[in-house]
């Protein structure tokens, strides 16, 4: 903004000045708000049993008192690693086809297509899944809900923006590194490989990391083709059962201190978001060279 | 070298080509059962037998309701917050730089955990209950940072002479807001707008135990109402036999997304076409 100096003074409007400031600070103390009323509902549960027994405790029965989350928070972190080391391959090659390969409107068009399906309804995703993708998988190895149709489904939801910002982090990459590599006479490929992608990897990689963080937070997807069975997966097409898919689960009816323990499981989800955060800034603080 | 090359193109159009092979059986799937049998009286009549039969006539006044109460408080609050943050403040201001830190918290948390605020908060603690009106305001705060990105980036983009040269023939701050920046930053505001009622319109894990389940027509916003993609979710899991109606609704809700999505577009390339004349 300009300096304050140079504009038209304030000090006739310190009520607008006031009702921005007041609104704009409600806007910022939601995040707050939010942790606050985690923090007040899982109170209860962690001076009960404590933090540990979230990960000692022998299985997840709330209602006996045990409240392992483990095999979910396993659950979670393989769908969200499987799907995102399929999409960011994936993601990235989309993006170079539409960049580099595609003829102009073909690449309009594959742009068009990735904008529109970064906009679909996770539920619409889940029930293709459900209707479409889980008797599939239970042909190959049943029973069908299972961690590898939860991967598959996680993969095309972030694919879209996935491949949209590996298409945004392409198109800053400076247009002298692209005419110096011609001129030093390298191969298509070999400029792709050895000049773009390492310039644009801050990029790919703050993308990627936002993703995961998509990944980690979705419910309803999960919900219709994981199978919804707390166990740690021995094979990929096993079922299991995500943080995420718990709390919608059985929020419905838990009381006292099992709806303490899904509050439990959103301030751990809460931490995973922040972390990531801090990590993509990071990466995009990286000075580069 | 050739061969590297060669091999490349046939990686990269591959890809290309899986992705729309999949993303093209998916759409084409939701769109050929959800067209088969579908009529304009579905979207006119109220489910019969737990949703199997009938139409979703009072899902869609629900989904709407819970729309209007998300936007009414989420755009004076989004407005104010970007107006504040790009105009009435400097970059390092703390306060500003700690509204700018939490937004960006804001805009990850996932939506299962604004369904455990919004019922802990607006159903328990302010005693809303399952209704339409704590459904709506939790979807007001996620849809809270992409609005208030949106509305930043309009104002960021008026050339500052707009605010220069009003200054300069002496009018009020408010009145140089209210008559040349807003009206410039308009179409951003209302891509930022158009996108957020997407985002609304596609959430269902913060709905479910927010503004319920209840399928009947709400008699005020203090019912409960079901929400579109509630209505898909639990007539695929919840409903034996829910399949058919399932794919009409995911139908109709998968077209309000694009009609939505496209009208985006429009905005953005009209908006661009309008900066570029004025420069």
């Amino acid at each position: 903004m300009l300096s304050n100096s140079i504009l038209s003074p304030l000090r006739n409007e310190l009520a607008l000045v006031w009702l921005l400031r007041i609104l704009a600070l409600m806007a910022g103390a939601l995040v707050l708000l939010i942790f606050a009323f985690l923090l007040n509902e899982s109170l209860p549960i962690l001076g009960l049993v404590g933090l540990s027994a979230f990960f000692s405790d022998p299985s997840w029965h709330p209602m006996e008192g045990f409240f392992n989350l483990t095999s979910m928070l396993l659950g979670t972190l393989y769908a969200t690693a499987g799907s995102v080391l399929l999409a960011a391959p994936l993601g990235i090659l989309s993006a170079i086809f539409c960049r580099f390969y595609a003829p102009t409107h073909v690449a309009r068009i594959f742009r068009n297509l990735m904008e529109s399906l970064s906009g679909v309804p996770s539920v619409v995703f889940g029930f293709w899944g459900l209707t479409v993708l889980v008797p599939l998988v239970n042909q190959i190895h049943p029973p069908g809900p299972s961690l590898f149709a939860g991967i598959s489904i996680l993969t095309m939801m972030i694919l879209p923006t996935m491949a949209m910002a590996a298409d945004a982090s392409f198109a800053s990459v400076p247009q002298n590194y692209l005419r110096g590599a011609q001129a030093l006479g390298l191969s298509k490929s070999a400029t792709l490989l050895g000049v773009v992608l390492p310039a644009a990897k801050a990029g790919l990689l703050s993308g990627l990391i936002l993703q995961s963080g998509r990944a980690i937070g979705e419910t309803m997807a999960l919900l219709m083709v994981c199978g919804n069975v707390v166990q740690t997966p021995k094979n990929i097409f096993d079922p299991i059962r995500t943080l995420t898919t718990n709390i919608a689960l059985e929020m419905a009816y838990a009381m006292g201190s099992h709806r303490s323990a899904l509050f439990v499981s959103g301030l751990i989800l809460m931490l995973f978001i922040v972390v990531l955060l801090i990590a993509a800034e990071g990466i995009n603080r990286v000075p580069k060279r | 070298m050739f061969q590297r090359d060669r091999l490349f193109t046939l990686i990269v159009w591959s890809a290309a080509l899986l992705v729309v092979l999949i993303f093209a059986s998916f759409i084409g799937n939701i769109i050929y059962y959800g067209l088969k049998n579908f009529s304009f009286l579905y979207l006119w009549s109220n489910p019969i037998n737990t949703g199997r039969e009938g139409g979703i006539f009072p899902i869609i006044i629900s989904t709407l309701l819970i729309l209007l109460v998300c936007m009414t408080v989420a755009i004076p609050l989004s407005l104010c917050t970007a107006i504040f943050l790009t105009e009435f403040t400097s970059q390092e201001n703390i306060l500003a730089r700690f509204i700018r830190r939490s937004i960006d918290v804001l805009s990850g948390v996932p939506s299962i955990v604004f369904g455990l605020f919004g019922n802990a908060f607006f159903s328990v603690k302010l005693g809303l209950g399952f209704s339409i009106l704590s459904g709506g305001l939790t979807l007001a705060c996620m849809v809270l940072p992409i609005m208030i990105r949106l509305t930043q980036e309009g104002l960021r983009a008026v050339p500052p002479e707009y605010s220069l040269s009003g200054s300069a023939l002496g009018i009020s701050r408010s009145q140089i807001l209210l008559h040349l920046l807003l009206p410039a930053a308009a179409p951003s505001v209302i891509v930022g707008l158009v996108l957020g009622v997407g985002r609304a319109l596609a959430e269902t894990a913060a709905l479910v135990f927010t503004s319920g389940y209840v399928d009947r027509l709400p008699q005020s916003l203090w019912d409960s109402g079901r929400a579109l993609s509630v209505h898909i979710y639990d007539l695929s899991m919840n409903v034996p036999g829910g399949e058919t109606s399932a794919y009409k609704s995911a139908f109709t809700l998968l077209i309000l997304v694009f009609f939505i999505n496209s009208i985006t577009t429009q905005l953005t390339k009209l908006w661009l076409q309008k900066r570029i004349i004025l420069q």
